[in-house]
């Protein structure tokens, strides 16, 4: 299944080559010397993978730096440069991949229309493929029928939910989902949410309230937070990750629709700017289509 | 926030341009690039960006020097235009088909938010009188037809919902049929989500298109979304040939460069904004205050339609009058706060006020509650007690709270807060009986 799911990466990433890697390529080739124009077009690429201009910019001082430090002039070696820099960003040697520990809770947090749902459908597939046993709390208790929607998942998964009517206390179905773990001996709950977005202080006061009630149990459970970040999504998505991370303190970003045509290079600058790794990605609709994820295979499928 | 708005940015810009008396060659470029970065911060487009940067050098070296501004003033009166056009010029307005029957068909990626327009966009044309018929092309989304059906049920809007077909097509036909037979006059499409290198669903999207043959197709696109914005917006246009856009979760703080890009590329209208959670929050779009509001200038012009539509003048009239005879009392302190308070969220408005504040706004909360908390409060008083609050002791404060729900201490604060507020007015008002005798309610 591996091998299957990084098939279907590679060919969800050639559109993302064509724009990426193709254009270095093409930029490196009809380039002999490494100067003003070749950075500026350079940054030109990096920006258009939403890449940002902060990082952007760091990764063009960097590889300018590199480049007349060690005197590189030879095609191939300017390419492995901007690569050495871009990993040195994401600082992959020091990623150290998160493992579940049971019992665990998950808690899921993001803007609307992201994709949350369908990640924890998918997450809630991968660990019982693992063979472990899950419970889903339908937190979003806002959206129409979006707890119906994770009802769905859940009977097609073949896992428990705790569930309240649309327009319950959504702290009030965590507080349930917890104890109706523990009592059964789940091995991972996974909480959706409800979108909202991070500048709406009191749906953030909401969240807080939740995560508060899951720190609660932090004496039984492992607990792990995720921000599931649309892979199309700008700039934003900086703030996103800030606000989320203050509220409560991510553990690790989703990456969704990675299928497209979008880079999701924002996560670059995520990393870079706030140490928050991406975990999972997640490549299209099937229930299968989530991995787990390293920077490190970012870059290296970047590149190929 | 971790980073400021593109208005922040460019006002910054301007503040080096302002006081120049003269402008160089040199001044136009430094504006430039600076302009080229708010943009490409704000997620405008690169392509988009070059583009529109070279329009901005080629006016501003150009001879359209207005006299009556400064040069500083002409560079941004030269930005605010072709942001303006850019975002379409003129606000845009849907017409509904003079053929009786208006048909809407909202598209876009997974998560724009289409379900949520659709219901937006019913509650906003029924609004105009419409008989509105919503129906559910979404067969792939788990619950995506319960979610329109809960939509439906809360505007009192009906659904059309064949849960047994598969085909999206079919119900599009179907739904045709069924809004012609009961006499529906406006139909909206809700179609599944769908990147648009999807072939399959994107001749799909075609195929329904042509058997509905709408008025409108009208791209959802998500105001966060990045550089991407133009190759959804370009793909979906070319596929389906687009008539319109609806620029969704503009409420977030994102800088929205997606809409520059968007309106750039396509050349087609941005009809509405999604401002909300609500399925009230939908807004027709203004080119020229959202290029305001870029700006920095402050999107004025909402404001004070907000301030028209929503306060009294007569009342402030008469609160002015009252305030100068200085028979201010704890009723009319109350009628203010409820007139504030149907303005709308406190901090929505002081958003919209011109000049460079926002920065300090950031760190305040407005506590919404506290103008119900007052409310109550002053509901808890007798009416000799609202008109002479010397009488309120010790005792009578305690009653208060215990009627209002509140501590003692939150009573003490309203009044210590009621005789501040008409100490200073009192003050204002004398200061402006000299000049103009008037003063402003309720911006002082």
């Amino acid at each position: 299944m591996a091998a299957n799911f990084f098939e279907k990466l590679k060919n969800s990433l050639v559109k993302t080559k064509k724009n990426f890697s193709g254009k270095i390529d093409q930029l490196i080739n009809y380039s002999g010397v490494y100067d003003e124009e070749f950075f500026e077009e350079l940054e030109e690429i990096l920006i258009l993978a939403d890449i940002g201009y902060e990082s952007t910019n760091k990764i063009i001082e960097r590889t300018r730096d590199l480049i007349s430090k060690e005197n590189i002039t030879e095609k191939a070696m300017v390419k492995s440069a901007i690569k050495t820099v871009i990993k040195e960003i994401l600082e992959v040697e020091n990623v150290e991949n998160k493992n579940i520990d049971t019992p665990a809770v998950i808690l899921i947090v993001g803007v609307n229309g992201v994709g949350k749902t369908t990640s924890i459908a998918k997450l809630a597939k991968m660990f019982k493929d693992e063979g472990k046993s899950v419970m889903l709390a339908a937190g979003d208790t806002f959206r129409a029928a979006a707890v119906e929607q994770l009802e769905i998942w859940a009977e097609r998964v073949d896992v428990p939910i705790i569930k309240n009517a649309q327009g319950a206390d959504p702290s009030s179905v965590i507080f349930d989902a917890l104890h109706a773990a523990r009592a059964k001996g789940v091995d991972i709950l996974i909480c959706d949410t409800a979108g909202r977005l991070h500048n709406k202080d009191n749906l953030m006061k909401e969240l807080s309230k939740m995560n508060k009630i899951i720190n609660g149990q932090s004496d039984y459970f492992n607990i792990y937070r995720y921000l599931v970040l649309d892979a199309t999504s700008g700039t934003n998505a900086l703030n996103q990750a800030a606000t989320f991370n203050e509220v409560t303190n991510l553990d690790g970003i989703i990456l969704t629709k990675l299928d497209g045509s979008a880079k999701g290079g924002i996560v670059i600058p995520i990393k870079n700017q706030y140490r928050i790794p991406v975990e999972y990605v997640g490549v299209g609709e099937g229930m299968d289509d989530l991995q787990k994820f390293s920077p490190e295979d970012f870059v290296e499928i970047l590149f190929e | 926030m971790v980073f400021e708005g593109l208005s922040e940015k460019l006002q910054d810009t301007f503040k080096k341009l302002r006081g120049k008396g003269k402008l160089t060659e040199k001044d136009i470029k430094e504006a430039t690039r600076e302009i080229k970065l708010a943009l490409l911060e704000a997620d405008v487009n690169f392509k988009v960006v070059k583009k529109f940067v070279n329009s901005i050098n080629e006016r501003a070296m150009g001879s359209e020097v207005l006299k009556s501004l400064t040069p500083g003033q002409q560079v941004i009166k030269i930005v605010n235009d072709e942001l303006t056009q850019l975002l379409g010029g003129e606000p845009f307005k849907l017409k509904y088909s003079p053929k009786g029957m208006t048909s809407i068909m909202l598209v876009g990626l997974q998560g724009a938010g289409k379900t949520t327009t659709a219901g937006k966009l019913a509650a906003y044309m029924k609004k105009d009188g419409k008989k509105v018929l919503l129906v559910a092309c979404d067969v792939y989304r788990p619950a995506a037809i319960k979610q329109l059906q809960v939509i439906g049920k809360q505007l009192e809007t009906h659904v059309y919902a064949d849960e047994s077909a598969k085909d999206p097509v079919k119900i599009a036909a179907d739904a045709l049929k069924y809004a012609r037979e009961y006499l529906f006059d406006t139909v909206i499409f809700d179609t599944a989500g769908r990147l648009q290198i999807d072939e399959k669903l994107m001749d799909e999207l075609v195929d329904i298109k042509k058997t509905v043959e709408p008025d409108h197709v009208v791209l959802n696109i998500d105001s966060m979304t990045g550089q991407e914005a133009v190759n959804v917006a370009e793909t979906f246009n070319e596929k389906i040939d687009i008539t319109g856009v609806i620029l969704t979760k503009l409420d977030g703080d994102t800088r929205g460069g997606a809409a520059l890009s968007v309106a750039s590329v396509t050349g087609k209208p941005i009809l509405f904004a999604g401002m909300g959670e609500k399925l009230t929050d939908l807004e027709v779009f203004y080119p020229d205050r959202m290029a305001s509001r870029i700006l920095g200038m402050g999107d004025v012009l909402s404001l004070i339609e907000k301030a028209q539509t929503d306060f009294d003048e007569e009342k402030a009239i008469e609160l002015q009058e009252k305030i100068r005879k200085q028979t201010f009392t704890l009723e009319d302190f109350k009628n203010q706060l409820i007139q504030m308070k149907s303005m709308g969220s406190f901090k929505d408005i002081l958003n919209m006020m011109p000049g460079g504040n926002k920065k300090a706004l950031k760190g305040l909360d407005f506590d919404e509650k506290e103008f119900s908390r007052s409310e109550a409060i002053i509901n808890s008083m007798t009416p000799e007690e609202r008109i002479n609050p010397g009488i309120i002791n010790a005792n009578r404060r305690k009653r208060i709270a215990a009627g209002s729900g509140t501590r003692v201490q939150d009573v003490n604060k309203l009044l210590k807060g009621f005789e501040q507020s008409k100490k200073m007015m009192k003050q204002f008002s004398g200061l402006n009986n000299k000049k103009h005798g008037r003063m402003k309610f309720p911006f002082m």
